[in-house]
């Protein structure tokens, strides 16, 4: 530890500090712009220059290491003229025209400037030029020549993005900030580069002039998409969400947001917005008030729990939906008699219910990933998936973690994998299994009889063993399965597998949860298995058609594993209740739209998949006649007199659902009573290996007008290797017909090597592939 | 694509570096392939970036930083004359007109037979043989009169 004193106050810090880091924990102030706590120095704009006792000129505080006994001056009579001879220069070229920026009032420079700056300029010469530049629908560098050269946004790309989009090209007077020749900046998380930027060059194109920051009031939320649970600061004017910036959270968030939910905002003022009841009569759509259409489906509900049994109507919600929702919809449907609910709409492998210990989750706590030193990862489009804990995995590959992935597509994590095995679903058990069996060599340990059978049928691989190798060199191990595996027609058995390496290894194991209440559903009980009664769940109420269904902001053809099935007992169902914010395609089968209201417009609570419990209210009134589902559930339960349905708020909701319950005792990853099987299914032909794109996830980011103009929402494509496209002879680029069950899809088809043979890659969320079958299974590929 | 010398010049260059750094070889690289072609285009700058593990836009930075590479093409000869200020005190501008006029083209432009291009350049490290020019990066002329750059030219022109 070293002394040192800052204008004269002493603190006492570990060796390698920052002048500027020890000044901020002394509440000290350093003017600065290019110095950011979590990217690299890079000591530029010189904003930072302190006099030090003894050093003959002013330092940079960013890149000035402490030293025993230093004496820091940061606002002495050397120092403020270093600050005001460094500001004076930054303004030679920045344009001073503040009133027409869109960064005006929360500008850094701007701010800076009244401090440090002079009231008028003494450089009249001509200013530098930088010519705007297209980087992409959601970053705007329409105003380059406001650049300071910071490279906040380059360092950002490169150390937590992963990848270096933009640059600064060319040197002294004429460098300046863009991406390589006219390419677009892709990343999943590039809106950060806004909030990174000290000045008006990169602005939020979604938001650009539309509303100033002192007419924006500030509201708390909490991200609906991913399960992450991002701390969101909604900004609202007139009544409207106008933007939304991250709060920081160093244990969730850090001060990120992905792009998702940064710019799913626009969704929410979407003109698909439905905001008044509807009823179909007559093949038409009519608008009615609340009170004609809740009777309409209360008395339905009656009549068809009255003619064909309570166990007719199936329930299913988006685990996009708030815990209050999702627990008032499933004591409605179990008031009314039925335990068919279910919100894991795109699980296709039930065999594990009941058989967990408790409600999957991610096993540890999000800020613990960074000090992972050996990953499995199974199962997971990280990325897309999961944009900023693919950031925290990232963090700790620097810090020398090791990543061994298994997984059906190769796509680039932007960080280094040190074992990968790119197999097609159908064999990645077999992996695991492999996996295992190499692991418990090296522990030599003695296999549970649960899995001691597939274990015997197998032998590890030259990977299998290596991975087991990394694994069991590791201190902290983290076994995860993503989205895909729980995806997945085996998940339970990759579940288990995965259990039992984590157990040999002393591994953390754990889910990325697909939504941002994954756990809260559990907790919510909006799962068939609970209690004695077990009803049906996402797959079975499809197959065997219900006569009723409500769907709580299910877009049925988009959110469940298998749209054709879906659609299919839709259009048989005698009543279809769709409580959604938005009209969609529910016009073809409901008979009753009821709108209800988004994430912003209601009060409610997510449970990340860490298991964190955040509650969060309303930022603005609910759109038009639209209501909070809670509340429409809570009248519907009146209605139908179920009791137990007089709620004043929606705490009340919250608190009968986790009042005095310890959340983490009802988190569990390990199953029992499930046997790991070596028999695989029909491997007849083409599988299909589907993702859903990151802005095709749910009903807000598919509406979201900026996101869905950005590469990843781009009109997806049917990737599959070249072997097996020579093998269908098709050429890469030609539209092809895709075939599951009797619907099918046109698309064109690419030649994609890194895919293993024997799949196709076909994404799923998608309109253009709705008409297809499940998520996994066989796929027929023929040309158009 | 990168030519087969050019790979094997850039694989010589890496055995320098440790394997995880290849991106050290940056500035060699874009060297070679200025050599080969006497200029490097962004399609050069994607393939020593594909080649070197590295972003494209690290490539492009180098690439744009350094005034000696050429990022269109500069004529089979780039003369480059030096115009800081030990070369402009014995007439380095003079010397600059003088080849502006004899070649018929401005700083930064080729001949129309593509043969000769002329550039503005810093400080070649040469001073005491002042004012001087650079042939293709490669080798420096000094002590310029008209007479001695006639006759660079008429040499050059020959080849």
């Amino acid at each position: 530890m070293i002394n040192i004193e800052i204008d004269g106050k002493h603190i006492n810090v570990e060796n390698g500090c920052s002048v500027i880091d020890a000044a901020d924990r002394l509440g000290i102030y350093i003017p600065h712009f290019c110095y950011h706590k979590k990217l690299s120095i890079a000591a530029n704009c010189r904003m930072c220059l302190v006099q030090i006792e003894k050093a003959p000129k002013p330092l940079p505080a960013c890149a000035t290491p402490v030293a025993e006994g230093m004496k820091v001056f940061t606002a002495s009579e050397q120092a403020v003229k270093a600050q005001k001879g460094v500001m004076e220069f930054l303004l030679i070229n920045h344009p001073l025209d503040c009133p027409i920026c869109d960064q005006g009032g929360e500008c850094e420079l701007q701010d800076l400037a009244v401090g440090y700056g002079s009231s008028a300029s003494r450089y009249h010469e001509e200013k530098r030029v930088v010519l705007h530049k297209d980087i992409g629908p959601l970053v705007a560098a329409e105003e380059m020549s406001r650049c300071i050269n910071c490279t906040r946004c380059v360092r950002f790309g490169i150390e937590i993005g992963g990848a270096m989009e933009l640059g600064q090209a060319f040197r002294g007077e004429h460098a300046e900030i863009m991406a390589f020749v006219s390419d677009t900046v892709d990343s999943e998380l590039s809106g950060n580069m806004i909030d990174l930027c000290p000045v008006g060059a990169l602005t939020s194109k979604p938001f650009r002039y539309s509303a100033r920051t002192w007419e924006l009031s500030r509201r708390k939320s909490i991200s609906p998409h991913d399960s992450l649970g991002s701390n969101l600061a909604v900004q609202v004017k007139n009544n409207r969400v106008m933007r939304v910036l991250p709060i920081e959270n160093e244990e969730i968030n850090e001060c990120w947001l992905s792009d998702k939910d940064r710019f799913s905002y626009e969704g929410l003022n979407s003109a698909e917005r439905l905001t008044k009841p509807m009823i179909k009569q007559g093949g038409k759509w009519l608008e009615v008030e609340w009170q004609v259409a809740l009777e309409y489906v209360a008395n339905g509900l009656r009549q068809i729990t009255h003619e064909s049994g309570a166990e007719n109507i199936g329930v299913l919600a988006t685990p996009h939906s708030t815990l209050e929702e999702l627990y008032l919809l499933q004591k409605l449907a179990r008031g009314l008699g039925s335990h068919n609910v279910d919100f894991r709409l795109r699980q296709s492998d039930f065999s594990a219910d009941s058989k967990q210990t408790g409600a999957p989750w991610l096993g540890m706590a999000v800020a613990d990933i960074s000090l992972v030193d050996r990953f499995l990862l199974v199962g997971s489009f990280l990325r897309k998936d999961h944009p900023l804990l693919a950031s925290r995995v990232r963090q700790a590959t620097k810090k020398g973690a090791q990543i061994n992935l298994i997984h059906a597509t190769d796509d680039d994590l932007l960080m280094p994998i040190v074992n990968k095995e790119i197999v097609p679903p159908t064999e990645m058990t077999t992996v695991l299994a492999q996996v295992l069996k190499a692991l418990s060599t090296i522990k030599q340990a003695t296999l549970d009889t649960s899995v001691q059978q597939i274990v015997q049928s197998v032998t590890p691989s030259a990977i299998a063993q290596a991975m087991a190798d990394s694994l069991a060199s590791g201190e902290r191990v983290a076994i995860l399965l993503g989205n895909f595996a729980q995806q997945h027609p085996q998940a339970s058995q990759l579940q288990l597998l995965a259990q039992h390496i984590a157990t040999l290894c002393g591994a953390k194991f754990g889910f990325f949860g697909e939504a941002a209440n994954s756990v809260g559903g559990y907790l919510a009980q909006a799962v068939p298995f609970v209690g004695a009664e077990h009803g049906m769940n996402a797959s079975t109420m499809l197959t065997a058609q219900r006569k009723a269904y409500i769907l709580l902001n299910v877009e049925v053809e988009l959110d469940m594993q298998d749209p054709q099935q879906a659609l299919a007992a839709m259009g048989a169902a005698d009543m279809v209740v769709a409580l959604s914010a938005y009209k969609h395609h529910a016009t073809e089968y409901a008979d009753v739209l009821l709108p209800i209201t988004p994430f912003t417009e209601t009060s409610g609570t997510f449970i990340s998949s860490e298991g964190r419990v955040q509650s969060f209210k309303g930022t603005v009134q609910p759109l038009g006649d639209a209501r909070p589902a809670w509340k429409v559930l809570r009248v519907l339960g009146n209605m139908l007199n179920i009791p137990g349905f007089d709620y004043n708020n929606s705490e009340a909701v919250r608190d009968e659902v986790l009042g005095g319950t310890d959340v983490s005792a009802k988190l569990g990853n390990a199953l029992h009573g499930v046997t790991a099987q070596t028999a695989t299914w029909n491997t007849t032909g083409l599988q299909r290996v589907s993702d859903v794109p990151i802005y095709a996830t749910d009903a807000i980011v598919r509406r979201a007008a900026s996101l869905q103009k950005t590469r990843d929402a781009a009109t997806p494509r049917a990737l599959i290797h070249s072997v097996e496209l020579e093998k269908l002879n098709l050429q890469s680029g030609e539209m092809v017909k895709l075939t599951q069950g009797h619907g099918s899809a046109r698309l064109s088809i690419i030649a994609d090597d890194s895919l293993p043979r024997g799949v196709v890659r076909v994404a799923a969320g998608h309109t253009i592939t709705a008409e297809l079958g499940a998520m996994f299974g066989t796929i027929r590929v023929e040309r158009a | 694509m990168l030519s087969e010398q050019v790979r094997a010049k850039i694989d010589r260059e890496l055995k320098k570096y440790p394997p995880n750094w290849k991106q050290s070889a940056v500035m060699a690289a874009l060297r070679f392939v200025q050599d080969e072609k006497g200029w490097i285009d962004t399609g050069d700058m994607v393939d020593v970036a594909a080649y070197l593990d590295m972003s494209q836009m690290g490539v492009y930075e180098v690439a744009t930083f350094y005034n000696m590479y050429n990022l269109k093409p500069m004529g089979r000869h780039t003369l480059t004359v030096c115009t800081n200020l030990s070369c402009q005190l014995v007439g380095a501008m003079e010397t600059l007109d003088y080849i502006k006029n004899k070649l018929g083209i401005g700083v930064g432009e080729v001949t129309a037979d593509g043969k000769f291009g002329l550039r503005e350049g810093e400080c070649q490290n040469v001073c005491d043989e002042a004012p001087l020019l650079m042939i293709n990066n490669k080798k420096t002329c000094g002590h310029l009169t008209k007479e001695k750059i006639d006759q660079i030219l008429a040499e050059l022109d020959k080849e």
